[in-house]
């Protein structure tokens, strides 16, 4: 058996621990979306969509909470979709040279900074439910214990796939690509359509037809959607929206995000065994 | 173990239509320093990397520690310790923890990781700096660093790619210092150069390579010895006819015309030369301005073996420095 990728992620980890200005922000990103986008839309939104009955007799939840997933979702995409950056720079600066020339096979490269990037999601999104709940979030109401560890288990299986996915993405982007400018570009004009196309922020149902068919299939939509199913319970109502979630939705929620990142980790194979050095 | 670590049969590498190493042949022997001599483009780099399995080997055969360099590569990398041309640590980890991270991708045990760090910190002098951050350090003691670290593994050898271009002499020899240490210890290295003392100080036996190709190999001495027992620089009134009579002498094994003066290689002992040539010369009514004696040292033997200087080589590597800076801006 090889562990060579611990030992790849074992230095991103001192690494993401030593640069305290990086660690400082990526931990309190998440807490200023939450307390000034979250709490501001929040109340805007419950007041404009208090007056629409609920018919469906479903339980209410407010846009605080349906929105705490999707913050998770977008935590995550922003950092993960950044994470293979640090690929770019170790190639730049000939620091990948050391590693590309040991036997370590390229998968392990790959997977040792992909879990490395599991992990900080981890952080991010215990530090978004936490907080959340402190704030006023809905999250696992009236669960009981063991229901919420699986719920909890639930989400973080979500969330690695969807981090290895993306963090595949922009690893193959970055050792692709050789300047800095043209990688922040190129991941800026993906950010964008992931983020509107998706119910990550508010729901998709009054969508375009067109958009509304391609948000089903955006992996940001997959983990909000996957994460309101396990934190929310599969059936309430939102802003006159009625939401079941299914067994079979969740089923799809899966497998879309492993589909998605087993397509992305081939990709990155493919360009990891070209680099030259 | 004895015998051959490195072993190169008719290798064989091009770019394009530009063929970098043409038809190589040499080996290198258990516990030796061996150096490739050469000026910027000679092939050196490309022969290092095939070495290292960082290229794909296009035509002939090589042999790393027994093993072979186109299937064997993952046993080839295990067996082999690499210090880059150009630095390559991570300056935000501290000196122990670059060499932590080289034991780990080579799955050192943490045992073993742990003994190997003490006892290359304290063969490179750096024991005092183990928790200083890279980019903390010294240019000197960044390369002790990657010296160390490319013998973090024990490998069976260790390949130098320009070890100190850049630096000024007294870091230059303190390099050469623990060179020396490390072949004292039992590692065979492998440099390439284009420094004509650290090939002449250092090395057990060298390669002069230019255009792709081995010119000669030997020892330092050997390949001295080869060209005469002295060298006398004469600076004349008409150096034409001079060399023409100095090529008539049976004492004088060759002639070269430089710019100003004639470089004359001399097989027998030049104390009893000398006044013959001069008196021979004043015959024929030419006068000598200058005449200067000395041993061949490694320049004379580049010369005389390439037909040029490294002059040509610093040129160039003069326009690659300007074409990187033009691209960076």
């Amino acid at each position: 058996m090889n562990f060579e990728f611990r030992a790849i992620y074992w230095r991103e980890m001192l690494k993401f621990f030593r640069f305290k200005s990086v660690l400082f922000s990526s931990l309190i990103q998440p807490v200023m979306w939450l307390a000034f986008f979250g709490l501001a839309m929040s109340d805007s939104f419950d007041q404009l969509t208090s007056l629409i009955p609920n018919v469906s007799g479903a339980p209410v939840v407010d846009y605080l909470s349906y929105m705490g997933a999707g913050i998770i979702a977008m935590d995550v995409l922003f950092s993960s979709l950044f994470g293979g950056t640090t690929l770019m720079f170790d190639k730049k600066f000939s620091l990948l040279r050391e590693t590309l020339a040991s036997p370590v096979p390229r998968f392990h490269i790959i997977l040792g900074i992909g879990l490395s990037a599991v992990t900080k999601a981890f952080i991010q999104t215990f530090i978004i439910i936490g907080f959340g709940k402190f704030i006023g979030m809905d999250f696992f109401k009236g669960y009981t214990l063991a229901e919420t560890i699986t719920a909890v288990m639930g989400i973080m299986i979500l969330v690695a796939t969807f981090t290895l996915g993306f963090l595949f993405l922009s690893g193959s982007i970055a050792i692709t690509i050789e300047n800095p400018e043209g990688m922040q570009s190129i991941l800026t004009l993906l950010s964008m359509p992931l983020f509107f196309v998706s119910n990550a922020l508010y729901p998709i149902d009054s969508f375009p037809p067109f958009l509304k068919f391609l948000s089903m299939f955006n992996p940001l939509t997959l983990l909000a959607d996957g994460i309101r199913y396990f934190a929310l319970g599969t059936n309430f109502s939102v802003m006159g929206n009625h939401y079941i979630y299914t067994t079979a939705n969740i089923s799809f929620y899966f497998l879309g995000l492993i589909f998605f990142a087993l397509s992305m980790l081939s990709i990155a194979m493919w360009r990891f065994n070209k680099v030259n050095i | 173990m004895t015998g051959n670590v490195i072993e190169v049969n008719n290798l064989e590498h091009s770019y394009g239509s530009i063929k970098a190493v043409d038809n190589i042949s040499f080996t290198v022997k258990h516990g030796e320093i061996f150096s490739f001599l050469g000026p910027n483009g000679a092939g050196k780099s490309t022969v290092i990397n095939i070495l290292t399995t960082l290229k794909k080997i296009q035509k002939g055969e090589a042999r790393v520690n027994g093993y072979d360099v186109a299937k064997e590569s993952k046993s080839v990398r295990k067996s082999i310790g690499i210090v880059f041309q150009m630095l390559c640590l991570d300056h935000e980890m501290t000196v122990s923890e670059n060499l932590e991270y080289h034991g780990k991708i080579y799955s050192m045990s943490k045992k073993e990781r742990k003994k190997r760090i003490e006892e290359l910190l304290k063969l490179i002098d750096l024991e005092s700096k183990r928790d200083t951050l890279a980019k903390e350090l010294s240019g000197g003691m960044k390369r002790r660093l990657e010296l160390a670290r490319g013998l973090m593994t024990k490998p069976a050898v260790l390949f130098l790619d320009e070890p100190t271009v850049g630096f000024d002499i007294q870091t230059r020899m303190r390099m050469w210092e623990y060179l020396r240490e490390i072949k004292r210890e039992g590692t065979t290295i492998f440099l390439t150069t284009h420094y004509m003392e650290e090939a002449d100080q250092l090395s057990d036996r060298i390669s002069i390579i230019d255009h792709g190709k081995i010119i000669v190999t030997g020892s330092a001495d050997e390949l001295k010895n080869k060209l005469g027992k002295d060298l006398i620089y004469l600076e004349t009134s008409n150096n034409k006819a001079a060399a023409e009579i100095l090529r008539s002498l049976q004492s004088v094994k060759s002639v070269t015309e430089d710019t100003k003066s004639l470089r004359v290689l001399i097989g027998e002992d030049v104390t009893h030369v000398l006044p013959q040539i001069m008196e021979k010369i004043r015959g024929e009514g030419i006068d000598i301005t200058t005449v200067n004696i000395k041993k061949p040292s490694m320049d004379d033997v580049f010369v005389h073996y390439t037909g040029h200087g490294l002059r040509e080589g610093d040129e160039n590597e003069k326009q690659q420095g300007m074409e990187v800076e033009g691209v960076s801006k």
